[in-house]
């Protein structure tokens, strides 16, 4: 009888020793060496153990009886030191064994991150019963807590067990979404969201710096100096294949052993099965391909033709409640194109991605029931043109399911605030339709719900329609664009209501029909996330049209505009002259504003930085002549100068215009102030102007001087310049929470009444708040972004990627 | 094809674009997702608009002076609008983007 050994006792070997003895029982005697001090088991069940949901004999494959009846020779935890293959023997700690044929089945090992405290004790992996020991242990403290290293499969499997086990977890994850490597952004957002409710703390963009503590783990510190305090750290950031031990053996590897088809290594009589071997360049994390594997190895052995081909994949996590699957490929190459299926109220996600008329990847979250007919389109290659139309709502399809524009409403909790203004809840509004109101007058008279600036109209009518059915026929509103249904309004009251924080939030929450908006949708969702959350939610410059994201204005001809600030219209020689410097050097012509400053035209879009930096270095900023934002205060000379003049108006618009320049707003935003009735500023065409009389200020808002032509209204008269300042302000954080984007001023008072915003500024605590907030927006968004951009790192996002025609001339 | 190595693709912002100075004029390099990117001229058929500054959605681009859409796939413009960008052969490799550099060489060759 020949003599085999086999190394590793793992779950690829373990189905080799299966199918050998399952052919011909008698064909080899075989000898078997595990560093692990036990036999097979499976390995991907390590987590319901890790989490209590089985115990460790549940997943035990091969027990003692077993190796007993088929006559295996167990050398479990002894490690094999060496391999002669010129002698042929295998030299294991506690002696040699010779061998005819001999298998590597030695899988892989975690990768640990080699940083500062990662051989600290209470840093585990996750990877065999010991890990899976010490991690149990470290739960059974009360109130212990769990750093858990990696977003993918097994971290979050960890995690999630670890939960399970009443430990507070904390993920940390270096993408900016969960299993990036099978998952896209939306279903990372859902999975994160799923993880998040049942109390699992996830950050993302996560950098571990260092793993502290006295003798053992019990600190973990991020990059941006996050602390977390925790009992065990668990790492799950990948693994490595384990092949030292071929190495040394002078096996040949790559990146693992190498193999051929039929599971032979380079060296004769030597083979290798299993996440430790290198298959046309490809290495293996997943237990299918190891199946095949082991298969083909049995065949191999016995002397059959057997040839082992790659195939697709698919995934699956393992965490109860976490239904997800993805399979093929979804991110990648042009050519593609994609179907997209959300289900705000289930927290549904399906992608589809098709080439040429077939399937190619697949991403589901949240009902995954098709995943496996989808997995069998992808693998086989099928035709989809025929079924394209309906093919994301799967196989047992029967026509005319389609998307609920009504979800994200149906979705609500009751406890949703629909009406900002009133604080009324869907559930009040429920209420009341139950206790008999049909309409909006109903509601409105009995729940005060959208009886006051009225955004929420459009919302309290779909909870009538919702909560009525055929009963009330529903108004149609004007969508956003063609992503969406939803009206501007409804978008932006579900946006506070629904807490959505984020873009991937927002489209999915809220139904959004393609994978990531429009030049439509896309400014104004950023807009209200960042006037909503300014602390929460990062401006997305790529959501921006080209003129905020250039910080300047682009021409016809695709030069740029460049125009710093003069505060309140000042200027002085030496910015004169900086100026003049900067329009010789980079060529630009000089033109006067009606905004009372001066503007260079004609700048090279690879010049912006470098008169940035230049106009920077007079002291001069961003005049954000090309935002949504705060344009110029323009004044007049006022009481310094003028006989007439009755107050400071210069040093007004000079104050208002340091305290609100930076802030984004839903359009333009342009003030004057002038210094009496004569009006030189001309400010009551402004969206806020100001004239100043003997017994303090008028306030007046909502002009508008363009294609409409109107004057302004006044909104208060004030007796101090603090006042006026504080008016100002709350009228302008008013604005940025309720308008809809791309209203001037003007345009949203005479949807919501002037005597709404009276009425709400009126109220002292209410005006102090709205300040507040505005405050707390312009501590992120007030910082010049010229500054910004003229720092070296940035400035080279201006230059062109590369340039072939240098490259053509050398 | 001869594929030259025009950068990194985190060089190019997620959903957004870089120019590439070519022998044929500028070549926009757009990246529509985390490892996607499409090759197209930077020039917008209708007056001129650079394309490389549009708003980039699915797998389409919006120019930033009238609101033409353009499929990266085809380079057709969307909708009523009639025109189209010439779009070249881009592929990513290990994080490398690689164009072809024949078709943005000589227009015979291509
Ligand atoms: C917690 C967890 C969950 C998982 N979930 C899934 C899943 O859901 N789906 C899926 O497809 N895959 C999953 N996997 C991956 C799967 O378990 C592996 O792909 C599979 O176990 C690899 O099998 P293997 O036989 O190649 O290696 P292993 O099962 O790792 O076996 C290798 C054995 O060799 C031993 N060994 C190594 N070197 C030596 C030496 N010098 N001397 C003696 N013995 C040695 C090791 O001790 C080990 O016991 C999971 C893995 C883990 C850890
Ligand atoms: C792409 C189109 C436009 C360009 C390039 C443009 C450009 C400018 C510039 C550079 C200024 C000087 C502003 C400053 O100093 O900050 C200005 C002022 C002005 N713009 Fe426009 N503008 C445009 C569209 C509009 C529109 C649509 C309106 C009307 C709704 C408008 C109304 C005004 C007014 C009233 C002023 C004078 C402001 C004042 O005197 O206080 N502009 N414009
Ligand atoms: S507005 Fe009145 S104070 Fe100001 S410059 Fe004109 S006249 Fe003088
Ligand atoms: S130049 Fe592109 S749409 Fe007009």
């Amino acid at each position: 009888m020949q003599k085999l050994v086999v190394i590793g006792a793992g779950m690829a070997s373990g189905r080799l020793l299966e199918q050998l003895i399952d052919a011909d029982p008698g064909a080899f005697e075989i000898t078997l060496f595990n560093a692990e001090p036990r036999g097979n088991y499976n390995r991907i069940m390590l987590s319901p153990v890790l989490s209590g949901e089985k115990s460790f004999e549940e997943i035990v494959t091969h027990d003692d009886d077993w190796y007993a009846t088929n006559k295996v020779t167990c050398r479990f935890g002894e490690k094999v030191l060496s391999v002669d293959t010129a002698r042929k023997v295998v030299v294991g700690e506690k002696g040699e064994v010779a061998y005819d044929k001999l298998v590597f089945g030695t899988g892989s090992s975690a990768f640990i991150i080699p940083c500062p405290g990662h051989d600290l004790p209470g840093v585990v992996a996750f990877r065999d019963l010991e890990d899976t020991t010490a991690m149990t242990e470290a739960a059974a403290k009360p109130g212990a807590r769990a750093v858990v290293i990696g977003g993918g499969l097994l971290g979050l499997e960890a995690a999630a067990a670890l939960r399970l086990r009443g430990m507070e977890v904390t993920v940390l994850h270096i993408a900016s979404h969960l299993m990036e490597r099978q998952l896209d952004p939306a279903a990372g957002y859902l999975l994160k969201k799923d993880l998040e409710r049942r109390g699992i703390t996830v950050l993302l963009e996560a950098s571990t710096k260092e793993i502290v503590g006295n003798g053992k783990a019990e600190q973990v510190n991020l990059a941006d100096g996050t602390e977390l305090p925790c009992d065990i750290v668990c790492m799950a950031v990948g693994i490595r294949p384990a092949v030292k031990l071929a190495q040394n053996s002078g096996i040949a590897c790559g990146r693992a052993i190498k193999v051929d088809a039929q599971m032979r290594t380079e060296t004769p009589d030597v083979y290798a099965v299993g996440e430790c071997v290198e298959f046309e360049g490809n290495l293996f994390g997943l237990v299918a391909p190891l199946y095949d594997q082991a298969k083909v190895l049995a065949k191999t052995l016995l002397g059959q033709e057997e040839t082992f081909a790659m195939r697709e994949l698919s995934t699956k996590l393992k965490v109860t409640g976490c239904d997800l699957f993805s399979a093929g490929d979804f991110a990648d190459g042009p050519g593609r194109e994609d179907i997209v299926y959300r289900d705000p109220a289930r927290g549904i996600y399906k992608r589809l991605v098709i080439e040429e008329d077939k399937l190619v990847g697949a991403v589901m979250y949240g009902d995954t029931a098709d995943g496996n007919w989808f997995f069998g389109l992808i693998k086989d290659g099928t035709d989809i043109s025929e079924m394209r139309e309906t093919l994301i709502f799967g196989p047992s399809y029967q026509g005319g399911a389609s998307v609920d524009p009504l979800s994200a409403v149906a979705a609500l909790p009751p406890e949703a605030e629909i009406c900002g203004c009133n604080g009324v809840c869907k559930g009040d509004i429920v209420a009341a339709i139950e206790a008999g109101a049909t309409d909006l007058g109903a509601i409105k008279a009995t729940t005060k719900a959208s009886a006051s600036c009225g955004t929420c109209t459009g919302l309290v009518e779909q909870v009538l329609s919702v909560t009525l059915g055929d009963e009330f026929v529903l108004p149609t509103a004007q969508p956003v664009c063609g992503c969406t249904d939803l009206p501007h309004e409804d978008v932006r009251r579900l946006i506070k209501a629904q807490e959505l924080k984020s873009q991937e939030a927002v489209w999915q929450e809220l139904g959004w029909k393609s994978r990531n908006g429009c030049h439509v949708c896309r400014p104004a969702i950023n807009f209200y996330l960042l006037a909503d959350w300014p602390l929460d939610y990062t401006d997305d410059p790529q959501s921006r049209f080209v003129n905020e994201r250039n910080h300047a204005n682009i021409q016809k001809d695709g030069t740029y505009s460049v125009m710093p600030r003069m505060w309140g219209g000042m200027t002085s020689p030496q910015e004169l002259i900086a100026i003049a410097q900067a329009a010789e050097k980079y060529g630009a012509t000089v033109k006067v504003t009606g905004g009372q400053r001066i503007d260079l035209l004609g700048v090279k879009k690879e010049d912006l930085p470098a008169i940035w930096y230049d106009l920077n270095e007079a002291g001069m900023v961003s005049g954000h002549a090309y935002t949504k934002g705060l344009r110029t205060v323009k004044t007049c000379v006022g009481s310094d100068w003028c006989r007439f003049g009755t107050q400071d108006s210069t040093g007004l618009g000079i104050k208002l215009e340091k305290k609100l320049w930076g802030s984004w707003t839903p359009h333009k935003v342009k003030l004057a102030v002038s210094g009496c009735p004569r009006n030189c500023a001309e400010a009551t065409c402004k969206d806020v102007g100001i004239i100043c009389v003997d017994s303090g200020y008028q306030v007046s808002v909502a002009g508008a001087a363009g294609m409409d032509v109107k004057e302004t209204e006044r909104l208060v008269d004030v007796r101090t310049e603090e006042e006026a300042i504080e008016w100002t302000t709350a009228f302008i954080q008013l604005y940025r929470e309720h308008a809809k984007y791309l209203d001037r001023p003007y345009k949203w008072v005479a949807k919501v009444g002037l005597d709404w915003v009276k009425e709400v500024l009126a109220d002292d605590a209410e005006r102090q708040a709205l300040v507040e907030r505005f405050d707390i927006s312009q501590s992120v968004y007030q910082k010049d972004p010229w500054a910004e951009r003229a720092e070296p790192e940035a400035a080279r996002r201006f230059q062109p990627l590369a340039d072939l025609t240098l490259k053509a001339a050398e | 094809m001869s594929w030259i190595d025009i950068g990194h693709i985190d060089d190019v912002p997620l959903r957004g674009a870089r120019l590439v100075k070519t022998e044929v004029g500028c070549v926009a390099i757009f990246r529509t997702d985390e490892a996607e990117v499409f090759a197209a001229s930077n020039t917008c058929p209708h007056r001129q608009g650079p394309l490389s500054e549009g708003i980039v959605h699915g797998q389409k681009v919006t120019c930033p002076l009238h609101n033409w859409v353009f499929d990266l796939n085809t380079g057709e413009a969307q909708g009523a609008d009639e025109g189209r960008i010439t779009t070249y052969p881009v592929r990513l490799e290990d994080g490398r983007i690689l164009l072809d550099g024949e078709a943005v060489s000589t227009r015979s060759a291509a």
